[in-house]
């Protein structure tokens, strides 16, 4: 049994819960541009273009994020043109390793939810590596219910709490 | 972090149970049926303990908040007390407790040894019989206080129900605290009636699911703190803490067998489905229980340690199965509408209590082994994630409402008709109670 002393800090892993901290938006707009992600401070914003080959790039002209239906880890038509372009996009950058984050809505027991986000991490995981992305690149994390990032009470909330988040890990880790 | 009942539990040892000079042989006068439907709360008269500061009415205070919570019992306003009793060790006058209705009395009496400890005695009254039913005395340091009202509580209900109590014990939760999208989730502690609560992690990571060991002052739980989530083991009183096991994945929904020696807990497979796995402590050796291509998770063992129940989705939607504690006989429990998730058993061994969804609510039930005689206890917009006192009487849960509000701790008896708001510093969920201290 390991000491949690030991344990090595994954610096990417603290910037990713970082940039989930800062997702702070509560209004029922996707939060799927870099604005929204708190990654356009002195780059390009919504508005901006986008340096090719940079998260922003990846975030604002490909699409970091898919969505599931209740209860579901089906890969939808939607979600999968999206997943298509993510592995496109990856497969032109190698040099990126990959986090998919599973969530879930709040309509699920704690428990149960973080199984489902870590199955909807799964089928997204193993859809970009059907479309060629190394699975060496990838790793996946659960969030269950834990990080909303719509906050209200209704079906449009839930619709894009239930999503797997494709994160770039960093150049060359 | 170090707890200071340890020096407590030296003391209690040297207590002695006494029985005032005017004790009658027992006869079982005055007692509540606990197994009746529907029980009247009994009415009980609580005086102020005798003291010389403020210790003894705060002593009352909290004994008569705790029978109150109980459902059991129904204390009466001091207002309507006629004698003032002045000599806790002399029989009160019965006639002036029987005009208020009162069926049982409770005095008592707080003085300070010359070292310093607190020494709290208490005489409980059947009125009508006009007999004493018990009388004890306890000594505690100053900061034990609360425990020994608690230990107080724990002995008038004993003896007026036929049950074990459950005052003198301590809840582990997560407490919740920042607007809902980046929420801060801290374990920690507090008494069963919300006193004396503490962080046991600072909150950088995201802690769930603590439950405590049915025999050591220790607790499992599941942390982000390694970057994956994964389940950890915490001892209390001296603030170690260590990973369970070495897997590969994230490992959730831990829970210890009952005598302590085990934890039973999901592992996520490469596939994304979750099997359960059961870690043995002290040899470190693992065992795989279920394999299905399915979500397998929420094992609980029955207090006999011989059977888990858990849920899968196995069969479409989530539903309780039960199997043997080696993996065998593996069988659907639940049949109703709707999905059942966070199974937990009795201590009782006799009931299984769950989450269910159903109608766009979430509501707290409980089942027999066998999955009949289904009663539903409680219903709202979000509430899951039971646990038992440990004399199998009440549940505690956590409710949610709609929006960016954060949930917060409720208690349900079995009947389903007393249910109390637990008080929390913040937000509160995911409860559970610890055993009996002793």
């Amino acid at each position: 049994m390991r000491r949690i002393a030991a344990l090595t800090r994954n610096p990417a892993v603290l910037a990713l819960v970082m940039a989930l901290a800062v997702t702070g938006c509560a209004s029922k707009k996707i939060p799927n541009s870099a604005a929204d992600l708190g990654l356009g401070a002195g780059g390009a914003g919504a508005g901006g273009v986008a340096r090719p080959g940079t998260q922003q790039d990846f975030t604002v002209n490909v699409g970091d994020r898919i969505f599931f239906d209740t209860d579901s880890s089906v890969v939808r038509a939607d979600a999968q043109q999206i997943l298509a372009r993510q592995a496109q996009w990856l497969n032109q950058y190698p040099s990126y390793t990959i986090t998919v984050e599973g969530h879930a809505d709040e309509r699920g027991t704690r428990e149960y939810n973080l199984a489902l986000g870590a199955r909807r991490a799964a089928a997204a995981r193993d859809f970009l590596v059907s479309r060629g992305v190394a699975g060496n690149r990838l790793r996946t994390i659960s969030y269950g219910k834990e990080r909303p990032v719509a906050v209200c009470d209704d079906i449009s909330c839930w619709s894009q709490n239930r999503r797997a988040v494709t994160l770039l890990g960093g150049a060359g880790s | 972090m170090k707890f200071t009942f340890k020096a407590f539990l030296i003391a209690a040892a040297v207590a002695a149970s006494f029985s005032a000079a005017v004790t009658v042989p027992a006869r079982a006068v005055l007692e509540i049926d606990v197994n009746k439907g529907v029980v009247e709360p009994l009415p009980i008269a609580l005086t102020d303990f005798l003291s010389s500061d403020g210790l003894g009415a705060e002593i009352t205070g909290i004994v008569s908040a705790n029978l109150r919570r109980s459902g059991l019992f129904a204390p009466i306003d001091k207002a309507a007390f006629i004698e003032k009793i002045s000599n806790p060790d002399a029989a009160p006058r019965f006639e002036d407790w029987k005009v208020i209705n009162a069926q049982a009395l409770v005095t008592g009496r707080v003085t300070r040894e010359a070292d310093g400890r607190v020494r709290a005695e208490y005489r409980l009254w059947d009125t009508f019989a006009g007999q004493q039913l018990s009388g004890e005395q306890f000594f505690a340091s100053q900061s034990n206080v609360r425990r020994v009202a608690h230990i107080i509580s724990d002995a008038i209900y004993e003896r007026l129900t036929g049950e074990r109590g459950y005052f003198d014990t301590r809840i582990v939760f997560i407490d919740e605290s920042g607007p809902k999208n980046q929420r801060v989730k801290r374990l920690a502690i507090m008494d069963q009636d919300g006193a004396n609560a503490r962080f046991l992690s600072d909150g950088r990571a995201i802690a769930l699911t603590p439950r405590f060991s049915p025999s050591r002052q220790e607790i499992t739980y599941m942390s982000y703190e390694g970057g994956q989530p994964q389940v950890y083991l915490l001892q209390l009183e001296t603030g170690q803490r260590e990973l369970v096991g070495n897997f590969p994945g994230m490992t959730f929904a831990p829970r210890f067998s009952p005598d302590g020696q085990k934890v039973i807990m999901s592992l996520l497979r490469d596939d994304g489905n979750s099997n359960i796995y059961v870690l043995d402590l002290r040899s470190r050796s693992t065992t795989r229980l279920t394999s299905s291509n399915a979500i397998d998770t929420s094992p609980s063992y029955s207090p006999d340690g011989s059977q888990v129940v858990f849920t899968s989705d196995r069969g479409g939607r989530t539903q309780i199965y039960v199997m043997n504690a080696d993996g065998s006989n593996q069988r659907r429990i639940s049949f109703g509408d709707g999905t059942y998730s966070t199974p937990v058993w009795s201590p009782r061994g006799d009931l299984i209590a769950f989450t269910k969804q159903a109608g766009g609510e979430f509501q707290i039930g409980v089942m027999r082994t066998d999955g009949s005689g289904e009663r539903i206890l409680s219903s709202g917009f979000s509430q899951e994630g039971p646990t038992w006192a440990p004399n199998g009487r009440v549940l505690m849960f956590f409710r949610q409402a709609a929006g960016a509000e954060g949930p917060r701790l409720h208690s349900v008896d079995l009947t389903g008709r007393n249910e109390q708001a637990i008080v929390s510093p913040n937000f509160a969920s995911d409860p559970a109670w610890s055993p009996l201290l002793d």
